[in-house]
């Protein structure tokens, strides 16, 4: 058994400290360890981007770092995404447009999607799905996703 | 996953000793987008993980107009491929490198993992080969250099010895008339592997009419990324006309010998080879006369 490393790290703005073993993926920790369970283990190989979250600004798929790996870093899940206030736009239109069925992958895509807008507020189509290539959908097709990503873009572009 | 140690080297030296003294247990962690699923698939097994993330040297996208551009192993495909230098200067090896995996992927893995991984379906493998980029290997017995087209020897292998590691790629200076370009089929629309790919590139003479020297290298056709020399040699001194473009395209056709799976047929990949080392040339000579 090697031994068990402890990592500090700010997970949707809160300071957090842990113990993990080096082999462990973010993924793991955050829904065994932290109780973060939002972000879902789908393929675990890095396809499907169920377990997406936001690292200094960067969307990864958690099951691919290593929990080591954050030790310093902000991450954001989408435990992160919505406010004391009340849900984030993108989480309003993904309901307004039922851009979700079965809600497996959404974590995934609002974190995705949430991604895409902060550094580019108003995508064109293309560029959402280009964007959302990385993230597996099974039931809706994906155009009620993409419909909402670019409802969502529009108040936030009027807000800035 | 098999349970293993983890270290954030912070010098090159000491990811040299580390792997020195594990005798071939260790691993360099760059992106971890290969290697931690094959991992945990226990295609391959490691006792320690040298993470090489926060070492300049291994993260570095430098350029120098003496020595070209230094593509840290380590740099990310998202860090090159948002490189305003590397985007206006090297194009070619832009359209390889954005092509590995989604947005998710693109922030963590590396050009160097790819290179290191040794697919032959490789994106970034045959631009890299077409821009004349070469290896540079850190390992205690010193640092060498070497070609990109020697690197890979088999599908998932490549030269580096026990105790080596891939420090950086180095791509040539720019070059005045040059242009490269990279492309691949796929039967999807975005985020699949290769069925085959085709990067060219050339340096016209000053009149822009006449090729003074060409590479072309295919992926996914062969055991490894695959450089056609005798294209290139093919084109050198030509006029860049259709028909030389099209013996071109012929000769690396020839060149390819790919296999039967279940992405594409042989015969489809050997089709391939020639529409896509056309498009490729195509456009690395329109790329040269913008240049």
């Amino acid at each position: 058994m090697n031994k068990t490393v402890r990592v500090q790290a700010a997970i949707n703005g809160e300071e957090v400290e842990f113990l993990c073993e080096p082999r462990q993926s973010l993924l793991e920790v955050l829904r065994e360890t932290l109780g973060l369970t939002g972000a879902k283990e789908g393929c675990n190989n890095g396809n499907c981007g169920a377990c997406n979250v936001i690292l200094d600004g960067a969307l990864v798929n958690s099951c691919l770092v290593l929990a080591v790996e954050i030790n310093g870093c902000h991450v954001t899940t989408i435990e992160g995404i919505a406010t004391a206030q009340g849900l984030h736009p993108l989480q309003e239109k993904y309901i307004s447009h039922a851009a979700l069925q079965c809600g497996f992958c959404t974590p995934g895509f609002i974190v995705a999607s949430k991604a895409l807008l902060d550094q580019n507020p108003n995508p064109s189509e293309g560029e959402v799905r280009q964007w959302l290539a990385g993230n597996l959908c099974r039931c809706t097709g994906y155009d009620r996703i993409v419909r909402a990503v670019m409802d969502a873009a529009r108040p936030q572009e009027e807000n800035t | 996953m098999q349970a293993l140690d983890y270290v954030s080297a912070g010098r090159v030296e000491e990811v040299i000793g580390l792997l020195a003294s594990n005798n071939g247990r260790a691993r360099i962690l760059c992106g971890g987008t290969d290697l931690l699923v094959q991992l945990r698939e226990n295609r391959l097994s490691a006792e320690l993980l040298i993470d090489v993330k926060h070492i300049p040297e291994f993260t570095s996208i430098q350029y120098d107009d003496r020595t070209g551009l230094w593509l840290g192993a380590a740099a990310s495909c998202h860090a090159i491929c948002h490189d305003p230098f590397v985007v206006k200067n090297y194009p070619g090896l832009v359209d390889a490198i954005n092509l590995i995996g989604g947005v998710q992927i693109q922030y963590r893995a590396s050009v160097g993992g790819n290179l290191c991984n040794a697919s032959p379906a490789a994106d970034s493998i045959p631009a890299l080969i077409v821009h004349e980029a070469s290896c540079i290997i850190v390992g205690s017995n010193g640092t060498r250099e070497i070609p990109v087209e020697r690197f890979c020897i088999a599908p998932g292998k490549n030269v580096l010895l026990n105790g080596e590691c891939l420090l950086a790629i180095k791509v040539p200076a720019v070059k005045e008339n040059f242009g490269a370009h990279y492309l691949r089929f796929i039967p999807r629309n975005e985020m699949d592997i290769a069925i085959a790919g085709a990067g060219a590139s050339v340096a016209l003479d000053h009149a822009q009419q006449r090729i003074l020297s060409a590479r072309i290298a295919l992926g996914a056709v062969a055991p490894t990324p695959l450089f056609v020399e005798e294209a290139g040699m093919f084109l050198a001194g030509k006029e860049t006309g259709e028909e030389n473009i099209r013996e071109a395209a012929r000769i690396a056709q020839a060149a390819a010998r790919p296999i039967s799976d279940l992405r594409g047929t042989e015969a489809y990949r050997k089709h391939l080879c020639a529409v896509l080392t056309r498009r490729a040339l195509e456009k690395a000579i329109e790329r040269a006369r913008a240049s």
